[in-house]
């Protein structure tokens, strides 16, 4: 560096200089980082989805598309919804308490992990890998399943079990229950997927 | 070699096409605060969505941007959106654009981007081209859809707004040619109105000016926020000029 | 191999860190070499801002050009949407559009002003030579990078442009058309055309540029800057120390004074970019919004402003002017065989030189020659340091009249653009091709009237006032 005293003019400037200089640079990278945001046609593929489920019957179950993945709907029936208290035991977080702001929304806090508890909705991605499960709402023995099944789901990637309100079996690869995603009733018959108010 | 020969007289033949859309008029201004004023905007998306949306599409454009002048999601899936499409998605229309060429003579273009596409250097903007545009049709039984446009000669669009301006037909005089001695080209020297529409004439004009303003907006809706964060750049870089030069000639006052 | 040298054993634990990478990697010699101990005239002018705002305008253009690839299709079917989708969709995305379209505009205006300083200082000449060559051979790969870059958005201007320019290699004689085939990838500008020019654009020519930009900064630095009196500094040592008189160091002197030219520049840069980005036309052409048409040609086409003078020069040579040109060859011919120094077989060469030369002329067509006008203007500024015979490097110590000369050139290279952007007209085309010659006189005679004149003493020291 030049051999030359430390002029304090020089100083002050460098200082205002960088300080400006340091101002300018991150105003500068906030919209290119801004850039890699969500753009608004990925916003609109995200929007919330209506589904009518006027035609839903008892024990039958329909799958909609929200944000890339599975959500179901299933109209669980009295008996199924009576064996949700019963196998708490059998379950890994019976009281969904595991990353509660992420899988189980305020609504869903309870033992059927919905609003109402003739409907349930769920993301149908098993929380191991990413498979989706299939249906087994039948209870008793089946392959794969133990002798006391009392209906829920299966994973055919590595043989997690779900019950009907999507809560994960003990000693299963998957570690949390299913994720109950934001939703709300536009009418009885009608539900809104994806988001939380009306 | 054919090739260059080929485009070439493209280029000379279309030159002479220019000279003959020159005989097209002389276009109005538009007027340009129309684009601040958030009213006109909305009277603008109203009669864009009623009349234009029909033929032809404005697929860049999300309904749900007109958020941006001053419209609510619900306002816009009430009275914008008559499809079953979801406020998020793009201005696409059903029409067929093979059955539009049919129809027209031409797939009716996209509107996304017009304003800013018919801009002409020496001419004006493309809000002014527009302005003039939509305010020069007239009737020609000669032409398959029933009109002309002093505009755009032989336009294959018909008068959309027909109801609103009503009908007018216009007077041409012969005039001798300033490009060739000793012929002469038509004039054109006024209209007439055949029937009347249900707009006065200058009411008209301001609905026009509604509509092409909100194709001005939707061309660019950035438009207002980048001139008005354009004001702040350039006042912080002004700061910077300053510092740079008083750092500049803190290390230069020693240089001899 | 460089003797490993410890920090004194109390060093801060900076000092000790700079000696383990200097003892790997020639850090602090790079920085001396190249900027504290790198001792440039003090004397710069207003001139001697641009080769410092090419340099930023080139990071501009490769950071935003970075950010656009991220959401930027080239696909025919999907890329004019994607520009579309850039400019509405992605967040301020519309930011990054303009900074780089604004930028390819600010990347010529930059580099012809800084081009224009070599040529009126005598940057290019000895020992300087192979700086200018580096430089001229980065003026081509910035025209290809820039047309390569038009085609991008896919609109009427990108396609017709790119046909017109293809087919200019189609008449290159007996290769033409099967090299403009090679150079699509397909019968007509397309989809194959559109992905090979991306990535030529993102990948080859930045690449290119990057290298030549080092290679024209090293070769400078060998040699040492020129200055606007064309004071060789080296040749008047300082005291003891070395150090030119009339030097001061790079840094912190020229890196202080660049940042007021990157402020004051950024300043204009940004007025253009958030007030008006289209700059009426000139930036972003209009016709450009309309995505392209294979079937419908623009009533007007004119390439980029920044392209229009040659495009002026390869318009003005219509069959008359090849026949002025054929004349201008003889006449040459006869004047190098009367007054040239060289013997009967350089004289035989020349004539029957000249006599071939008229032959092609007379037998291509006056498009192909066109073509080879065009490419011969650019090509003729690799000679420049071979074709200035003045006694003097810098204009300030020609004769006065040589500024005219000077002046003359610059107003028809501006006439040659500004023609290039018109509709062609009959009295257009005649100023064209006299501004062609004119450009061409101006260099190809330059051996002959850089040495006519009284020349004014060249000072030993620079001319410098103290300021600041």
């Amino acid at each position: 560096m030049t051999e030359q005293p430390a002029d304090p003019r020089r100083r002050t400037w460098v200082a205002i200089a960088c300080g400006a200089g340091a101002v300018g640079t991150v105003a500068a990278a906030v919209p290119f980082v801004a850039t890699f945001q969500p753009s608004e046609r990925a916003r609109a593929a995200g929007a919330p989805v209506e589904v009518d489920v006027g035609a839903l019957k008892p024990g039958e179950k329909i799958t909609v598309e929200w944000r890339g993945r599975p959500v179901w709907i299933v109209r669980r029936t009295p008996e199924q919804l009576a064996s949700l208290s019963k196998h708490d035991a059998q379950l890994a977080d019976p009281k969904s308490q595991r990353n509660p702001d992420e899988l189980t929304p305020e609504y869903a806090r309870n033992e059927y992990r919905s609003r109402k508890p003739e409907l349930f909705v769920a993301v149908g991605i098993c929380s191991h890998l990413g498979c989706s499960p299939v249906d087994r709402f039948q209870p008793g023995p089946q392959p794969s399943l133990p002798d006391d099944w009392q209906g829920g789901f299966l994973c055919p990637c590595h043989g997690s079990t779900f019950d009907m309100a999507g809560r994960v079996y003990q000693n299963k690869p998957a570690p949390t229950n299913l994720e109950v995603p934001p939703y709300t009733y536009l009418s009885d018959t009608r539900l809104l997927i994806g988001e939380d108010k009306a | 070699m054919k090739r260059l020969l080929i485009v070439l007289a493209a280029w000379l033949s279309l030159a002479g096409t220019a000279r003959a859309a020159d005989a097209a008029i002389a276009w109005d201004r538009f007027p340009v605060e129309r684009i601040t004023n958030l009213a006109a905007l909305q009277n603008g998306a109203r009669l864009f969505v009623n009349y234009c949306l029909n033929c032809h599409s404005a697929q860049y454009m999300r309904y749900n941007r007109m958020r941006e002048i001053g419209l609510s999601e619900d306002q816009i899936r009430e009275h914008l959106v008559f499809t079953s499409q979801k406020v998020g998605e793009t201005m696409r229309v059903a029409i067929d654009p093979l059955q539009a060429k049919d129809w027209f003579g031409n797939t009716p273009p996209d509107l996304s981007v017009i304003a800013r596409s018919r801009s002409a250097i020496g001419q004006g903007s493309g809000a002014d081209y527009l302005y003039t545009f939509l305010r020069s049709f007239y009737r020609d039984d000669t032409k398959e859809t029933g009109w002309n446009n002093l505009a755009f000669p032989n336009v294959g669009m018909p008068h959309v707004l027909w109801e609103l301006q009503g009908q007018r037909s216009a007077r041409f005089a012969e005039v001798p040619d300033p490009h060739a001695a000793g012929k002469t080209v038509q004039r054109w020297v006024g209209y007439e109105q055949i029937a009347p529409g249900t707009l006065p004439a200058h009411e008209y004009d301001l609905a026009v000016a509604d509509l092409v303003a909100f194709l001005a907006w939707m061309a660019e809706p950035t438009q207002r926020d980048r001139v008005r964060l354009g004001v702040w750049v350039l006042l912080f870089l002004a700061l910077c000029v300053v510092i740079a030069w008083r750092l500049n000639a803190a290390y230069w006052k020693d240089v001899h | 191999m460089a003797d490993t040298m410890d920090a004194p054993k109390d060093a801060s634990a900076g000092r000790r860190l700079l000696a383990w990478i200097d003892n790997r990697f020639p850090a602090s010699r790079l920085w001396n070499e190249h900027l504290a101990q790198y001792y440039a005239p003090k004397n710069f002018n207003l001139w001697y801002y641009f080769g410092s705002l090419a340099l930023v305008v080139l990071a501009i253009q490769i950071v935003t050009g970075i950010f656009l690839t991220m959401h930027y299709k080239p696909d025919a079917a999907l890329a004019f949407a994607s520009v579309e989708y850039i400019m509405r969709d992605v967040p301020w995305g519309w930011l990054v559009r303009y900074l780089h379209s604004t930028g390819a505009s600010a990347f010529f205006i930059v580099v012809y002003l800084h081009m224009y300083r070599g040529l009126i200082y005598g940057s290019y000449r000895k020992p300087r030579e192979l700086v200018w060559i580096f430089g001229c051979l980065i003026f081509l790969c910035l025209m290809a990078e820039a047309f390569f870059g038009y085609l991008l958005p896919w609109g009427q201007m990108s396609y017709w442009g790119a046909q017109v320019i293809v087919n200019l290699f189609a008449a290159i004689p007996f290769i033409g058309p099967d090299l403009a085939l090679l150079i699509r990838g397909d019968y007509v500008v397309g989809d194959a055309t559109l992905n090979r020019f991306f990535a030529f654009h993102v990948v080859a020519v930045p690449l290119a540029l990057i290298g030549l930009v080092i290679a024209h900064i090293m070769a400078l630095h060998e040699v040492g800057s020129n200055n606007p009196d064309g004071v060789e500094i080296k040749a008047l040592p300082g005291d003891k120390t070395g150090v030119p008189r009339d030097g001061i160091a790079f840094h912190p002197y020229y890196t202080v004074h660049d940042i007021v030219g990157v402020a004051v520049f950024l300043f204009i840069f940004c007025a253009v970019v958030f007030f008006a980005p289209e700059l009426g036309g000139y930036f972003l052409e209009y016709n450009n919004f309309i995505p392209a048409n294979p079937l419908q040609t623009p009533a007007h086409i004119a390439p980029v402003w920044y392209f229009t003078p040659y495009y002026s020069m390869l318009r003005a040579t219509t069959d008359p002017m090849v026949n002025v040109l054929a004349g201008a060859v003889v006449a040459g011919a006869v004047l190098a065989v009367w007054k040239g120094r060289s013997g009967i077989a350089g004289k035989a060469a020349l004539a029957v030189g000249a006599l071939v030369a008229v032959f092609l002329l007379k037998t291509f067509d006056a498009k192909f020659w066109g073509v080879v006008v065009m490419g011969a203007a650019v090509i003729v500024l690799f000679f420049l340091p071979w074709l200035d015979r003045s006694p003097v490097r810098s204009i300030r110590y020609r004769p006065g009249w040589h500024k005219a000369v000077y002046g003359l050139f610059v107003a028809f290279f501006l006439v040659l653009g500004y023609l290039g952007a018109q509709a062609p007209r009959p009295a257009g085309t005649l100023i064209a091709q006299i501004g062609t010659f004119v450009y061409f006189a101006f260099f190809l005679l330059m051996p002959w009237w850089s040495r006519l004149g009284e020349f004014k003493p060249v000072p030993e020291r620079v001319t410098f006032a103290a300021h600041g």
